[in-house]
């Protein structure tokens, strides 16, 4: 991460390294959780992994970005025209997953799955679109962007 | 790297000339450090209204500042 990137950059790369951690976080509790052992994958409870991983996620945020703000000067934390407008570039192409993630979930239910592969679904969607957002935002600041896309 | 806009500018040579570091001119337009040296790398275009406000914190006017080719 460059030390004099932009506050939304540092913003993205904290995002990007907490959805890259946060999934497999999510299988492992998921997996070694109590009553996990030798259930059947669609009936593994995941309600809680899932809490636990969305609560892990937003509180390493809240820290991170708190450590972040500590270590660099005010006027690095300004945000302007250019940051808003990559910030709602960002958000849309991340958006493309959490529909995908949707979609996914209505599908499955239609199927009458199990609740387990709908909320999975659901849940793969929401880190998905963490990733590419996060992604997006960085080649904005990194490389060329406008106004245009 | 891709050039999103087909529009160039003289900032950095203006900027130079009237003495002001990126630092002061980007507090001057009200943009941060970043989005200035983007602007003046012609990695973004910025607002009508930051190009304006480039162009009178220079002093100069903004087709002195900003030139777009002809078709």
């Amino acid at each position: 991460m460059p030390a004099k990137s932009a506050p939304e950059e540092r913003s993205a790369w904290i995002m990007l390294a907490l959805a890259v951690i946060g999934y497999p976080a999510y299988l492992i509790l998921l997996f070694n959780g109590a009553g996990a052992a030798g259930r059947p994958l669609a009936e593994l409870p995941f309600a809680w992994p899932m809490i636990w991983t969305v609560l892990g996620s937003i509180g390493a945020s809240i820290v991170l970005h708190a450590v972040f703000r500590v270590y660099t000067d005010l006027e690095s934390n300004k945000r302007d025209e250019r940051d808003r407008l990559i910030g709602r570039f960002a958000d849309r192409t991340g958006q493309a997953f959490v529909i995908a993630g949707a979609l996914g979930g209505l599908a499955l239910a239609m199927l009458a799955a199990a609740p387990f592969w709908i909320a999975n679904a659901i849940f793969l969607g929401f880190f998905c679109s963490a990733i590419l957002g996060s992604i997006a935002k960085i080649a904005a600041y990194r490389g060329a962007f406008s106004r245009a896309w | 790297m891709v050039r999103p806009t087909a529009v160039t500018n003289s900032i950095r040579a203006l900027r130079e000339a009237a003495g002001l570091t990126q630092a002061e001119l980007a507090g001057r337009i009200d943009v941060t450090r970043q989005t200035l040296i983007a602007v003046e790398q012609g990695r973004y275009s910025p607002s009508l209204e930051t190009a304006f406000r480039i162009a009178r914190a220079l002093g100069v006017r903004l087709d002195e500042v900003f030139q777009y080719p002809e078709a």
